[in-house]
């Protein structure tokens, strides 16, 4: 076990620490960094406590995914953050009321939770040993919960949808390209043969040249 | 003591000796691995390649190993010094790291993860940051294009990459490599690997593997028609070396994914001795070096793609492939009673 406790007190200092560099940074850039630190970090801490599938989305989907656009957008910035530091002093009292507030409402949820008296201690998810991670979750998320999952699912598609359709908009004057239409040309299509004579030229109907 | 020796010394000591060996047989492999994609490509374009160093030019990726570390590292001034140092490092230790979970053979692999596809999943999905802090570090406009380049090209084809490995994981019904492996394990020897029944999918990942991988065609991160040479434009010596072992061992990397999810990993094509008589690891090596044989000729003979129609290709082909596949292949195997288990 205290192999397991010397990597959970490390996965945490390293988590806590770098939570704290998000904001403590000056440059956003490595803000971000601290972030993708902070969650490689808390899937260390899931796989510390069996979870490994969680831990494994957690690393696909918001280091590989939401960290790498978050990264993007912020690089891209051109923000100049000692600027935006210089009401901090101004602004400290009210971010730590609301702090505070925060702190105190965590601290009396966790303090305040007891197990109802009916309800059963027993463990909910099967023994580790019999089934693995991945198929306990596929095995309630997809009978017992499937409902939540479909409408977690839809609402993220109408964000989605909404998304395209705010900033979708069709230009009339743009050319687009018709990968059918192109792949569809033929040699009887696209290519026309002359005969030029030598002095005259080509006498052309249509001066823009080019297949029409 | 004597327990805590047991427990934890000698698993530890058992652990670092598995890795080094691992790491020092996969760098030789990376070396030869190099020297052979010189000489494919030499070969299609009818140069002699690399023939200088060594007898037919054997020794050329040591050398070069060589000529890199002597060399002077320069940081340019304007860069963010600490990220320039660290992507290469992330780079490499990523690609490198992925091969723990990799089973050559029926039990050889250092750490049998029940997560072991996600892990591999997880760890190219990471691959994408040491190009994008390389691009960003170097303060220059060049690695800035080709960062922003790869963030979206590696992103997208990871998309087609995963309902792709979700079609294997139907049919194996396990994430674990080693089972995928042996799910494949049928009478009917190649015929009942995946690459026949999932046939389109084996190409969507090959094609997805080269862009994942920054390949040609798809080496629009690092096009030197267009943006010199990406994201590694400030880069030299030992930095630049470390990014092209990265590559280098990424591409091993998916050439042994293809192998497990669907060339059947260590198992021999033909389910009768004498074949089955060949130690698994060697049938292992040489699926995937057919897999990277077939990555060096499309770097020799494919023109590169254009950006917009790598981007296409990614979103408007391969997506609604791969998603249409998971649904059809989860419909037969529901309705067809050959899920698994």
């Amino acid at each position: 076990m205290i192999v397991a406790a010397i990597f959970f007190y490390l996965f945490a200092g390293v988590c806590v620490a770098s939570a704290f560099m998000v904001i403590a940074a000056k440059n956003p850039v490595h803000s971000v960094l601290f972030l993708i630190l902070a969650f490689v970090n808390a899937a260390g801490l899931f796989v510390l406590l069996g979870a490994e599938f969680l831990a494994m989305i957690l690393i696909v989907v918001y280091v590989g995914a939401v960290a790498v656009l978050f990264l993007f957008v912020v690089m891209m910035l051109d923000v100049d953050f000692a600027e935006l530091r210089q009401g901090f002093l101004q602004y400290l009292p009210v971010g730590a009321v609301v702090g505070m507030i925060f702190l105190a409402e965590l601290l009396l949820v966790v303090g305040g939770w007891t197990i109802g008296a009916n309800v059963s201690i027993a463990a909910p998810i099967p023994a580790m040993d019999k089934v693995s991670n991945t198929e306990a979750l596929g095995l309630v998320l997809y009978t017992k919960y499937v409902f939540f999952f479909q409408t977690a699912g839809l609402i993220l598609l109408v964000a989605m949808i909404g998304a395209i359709v705010l900033t979708l908009q069709h230009r009339v004057r743009v050319r687009r390209q018709d990968i059918g239409e192109q792949v569809a040309r033929t040699p009887a299509t696209s290519v026309e043969l002359r005969h030029v004579r030598s002095g005259q030229g080509l006498q052309d109907s249509n001066p823009q040249g080019g297949a029409s | 003591m004597a327990a805590f020796f047991t427990d934890y010394i000698w698993p530890l000591i058992v652990m670092v000796a598995q890795s080094l060996l691992l790491l020092v047989i996969l760098l030789i492999a990376i070396a030869y691995v190099l020297y052979a994609d010189r000489k494919i490509w030499a070969a299609v374009q009818i140069r002699r390649g690399p023939n200088v160093v060594g007898p037919w030019g054997l020794f050329q990726s040591f050398a070069d190993l060589l000529k890199f570390v002597l060399k002077e590292p320069v940081i340019p001034a304007g860069a963010n010094k600490g990220v320039f140092l660290l992507a290469p490092l992330v780079s490499c230790t990523l690609a490198l790291a992925a091969w723990a979970v990799i089973p050559v053979n029926a039990g050889w692999l250092i750490s049998d993860l029940n997560v072991g596809v996600l892990y591999i999943f997880a760890i190219s999905s990471l691959m994408v940051y040491g190009i994008i802090m390389g691009g960003w570090a170097s303060n220059s406009k060049y690695p800035f294009l080709a960062a922003l380049r790869s963030a979206a090209q590696m992103v997208s084809y990871e998309v087609s990459i995963g309902f792709v490995i979700i079609t294997v994981l139907l049919c194996a019904g396990s994430l674990n490599l080693s089972v995928i492996v042996e799910a494949q394990n049928g009478k009917y020897g190649l015929f009942s690997w995946y690459w026949l029944p999932l046939f389109p999918m084996f190409i969507v990942f090959f094609v997805s593997a080269l862009a994942e991988t920054n390949r040609p065609p798809f080496d629009l991160v690092e096009a030197e028609s267009e943006l010199v040479a990406g994201f590694m434009v400030e880069y030299g010596s030992t930095p630049y070396m470390l990014f092209m072992l990265g590559e280098y061992a990424a591409i091993t990397t998916m050439c042994a994914m293809g192998t497990i999810l669907f060339l059947g990993g260590w198992l021999s094509p033909v389910p009768y001795p004498p074949f089955t008589w060949v130690p698994g690891v060697i049938w292992f090596t040489l699926k995937a070096l057919f897999l990277f044989f077939m990555f060096a000729m499309v770097k020799a003979i494919v023109p590169r793609y254009r950006y917009d129609q790598l981007m296409r290709l990614g979103w408007k082909v391969f997506l609604p492939l791969s998603l249409a596949m998971v649904v059809i292949v989860a419909a037969v195997l529901q309705f067809g009673g050959l899920a698994p288990k």
